[in-house]
């Protein structure tokens, strides 16, 4: 997450809302690592960000290195 | 074999890049490396033992119990291939040589080097007390497994020591999970040092509300322990003897330079200087062609602050200068991108979201243009010498990217801007009331040092470490 380019429209809260959540107002909690099970409500995520301040890592997309953990980090 | 002396294009070709730092300057910098089509040997050392993992979650999330230490790794952004000596120290730079000399004796060549070895927490500053059962320090994923554990366990009160961005965040977590706290602040208010005093107030008034026992003015004088070595309770300035289970020291951070004691690079207390294009300047003031430097570590003369030298403990500093030294690392001098990001970074605490652009240490003044300071919603900007430098909000973000742009173009201060829902005559500008920066603070997140042409004065002196 780029809390610098979040803005706080909370559009990952509503499309994941297991991952992301506000934290009173305007401050955003997430979980950096989730599950597998989560892949979808992560994507739509990121993509209905409006800022694009969440990046995404799928384990099979870029650059997974040898023993690296399972999950997104975003 | 040197593989490219001189030339960036045989370097890009099959030259050795080393990184020295493992966090995210140096993920970010390898990335950037590859994108640009460095197709040579890649080394990444760094001392933790982990892969890059990130840390602003580390005193929110991980503390609240919500994420493990262990699961914060950086996402990547593309394959590395790179050769990775994890748990690796570096402990000595060979210039001539060009050669990187590892914890366990072992040496590494590179053709270009880039260091990110970033910060570490200042420890408490008596060696004895700081090694009692119960007095721990945040800034790594270790420390942070550590003291989410220590909060697990329930401890009866919790002491931080040091109001500052982290030592707040850590207020605000024992607070949501019902933990008492006291925070020892050796400033007026929290956050002074990076805000000044008058948003440090309504800092303050955060705390408070949220039920912290903060007290200001104060300094820890010592802390005990019991015959088991366990911290049983801190000796404040005041005569005050507080009980706590658990002291956590957030007196801010040390860069980890020592490593370069003697290499001939400027290194020290306040970080390695370099150029606006990241390469690192050697002990005479001369620049040097093969080692650059990037995040926290780094310290780099910005335009737009009066080409101060700037170092900044920023999330979002570390990527951006990260980008342009990778991007220097494989560039021919002409193509070469001066670090130009303006400085920005946020911090969550007791559920109101701060955020930040510019240099607030530069403003002597500062005007509340949007909301209110009672309601702990606002924006303020602030002034130095006439024009608007830096900006904070309170629950206020998304007006921020504006006030950015009052920043980059040097509008004037106080602002001149209609304001909606504002009496007519614009803000009054009031002191912004930094401290005197020759008094020891628990370090401000923004350190102004060193030369400017237009006033060569050191403003400055971090105690010696």
């Amino acid at each position: 997450m780029d809390l610098n380019r979040c803005e706080a429209y909370a559009q990952c809260a509503f499309q994941a809302p297991d991952v992301f959540a506000m934290h009173g107002e305007e401050a955003l909690m997430y979980e950096p690592c989730p599950g597998d099970e989560r892949r979808e409500q992560v994507m739509r995520a990121a993509a209905s960000c409006p800022v694009q301040a969440i990046l995404v890592e799928w384990p099979g997309g870029p650059a997974v290195p040898e023993e690296a953990g399972t999950g997104a980090r975003g | 074999m040197p593989a490219a002396d001189g030339s960036a294009e045989e370097f890009r070709r099959r030259g050795h890049a080393v990184v020295v730092g493992a966090s995210l300057a140096g993920l970010r910098a390898a990335e950037t490396l590859r994108e640009e089509g460095f197709a040579g040997t890649l080394t990444m050392i760094g001392d933790e033992p982990h892969e890059p993992y990130d840390r602003p979650p580390l005193s929110k999330q991980v503390l609240l119990g919500r994420t493990g230490a262990g699961d914060t790794l950086l996402p990547r952004r593309r394959a590395l291939e790179a050769r990775w000596l994890l748990g690796t120290a570096a402990t000595g730079l060979d210039l001539a040589g060009r050669r990187v000399r590892l914890a366990g004796g072992e040496e590494v060549r590179y053709d270009r080097l880039l260091i990110a070895t970033g910060t570490r927490a200042r420890p408490w500053i008596k060696e004895t007390e700081a090694t009692l059962d119960g007095v721990l320090t945040l800034r790594t994923a270790g420390e942070a497994a550590r003291l989410a554990r220590r909060l697990d366990a329930r401890p009866r009160r919790v002491l931080v020591i040091g109001a500052g961005f982290t030592g707040s965040e850590i207020a605000s977590a024992c607070r949501e999970r019902g933990i008492d706290v006291t925070v020892a602040e050796r400033g007026p208010a929290p956050l002074v040092g990076a805000l000044g005093g008058v948003v440090g107030a309504v800092a303050a008034e955060l705390h408070r509300a949220h039920g912290v026992d903060l007290r200001c003015g104060i300094t820890v004088t010592a802390l005990e322990g019991d015959q088991a070595g366990r911290l049983r309770c801190a000796h404040l300035s005041d005569g005050t003897v507080l009980e706590a289970d658990v002291a956590v020291v957030a007196l801010g951070a040390v860069r980890n330079t020592e490593w370069l004691a003697g290499s001939g690079l400027a290194a020290g207390p306040r970080g390695i200087a370099c150029d606006a294009g990241c390469r690192a300047f050697d002990v005479h003031g001369i620049v040097t062609d093969d080692v650059f430097v990037a995040g926290d570590v780094a310290r780099s003369p910005h335009p737009l602050f009066g080409y101060q030298f700037l170092s900044l403990e920023h999330w979002g500093n570390a990527v951006a200068q990260a980008e342009v030294a990778a991007h220097n690392m494989v560039s021919p001098g002409p193509e070469r991108r001066p670090h130009l990001w303006l400085p920005a970074f946020w911090s969550a605490q007791f559920g109101v979201n701060i955020k930040s652009v510019g240099v607030p240490p530069m403003g002597r003044e500062l005007a509340v243009v949007q909301g209110s300071l009672t309601e702990r919603r606002f924006a303020a900007v602030y002034g130095h010498q006439g024009r608007v430098i830096a900006a904070v909000t309170f629950d206020h973000g998304r007006w921020l990217p504006f006030y950015g742009r009052l920043i980059e173009s040097a509008a004037p201060f106080p602002p001149d801007f209609a304001q909606v829902d504002r009496a007519p005559g614009g803000p009054r500008p009031i002191p912004a009331e930094f401290p005197d920066p020759a008094l020891p603070t628990h370090g401000p997140t923004v350190t102004l040092s060193g030369y400017a042409p237009s006033e060569r004065r050191v403003t400055f002196v971090p105690a010696r470490v």
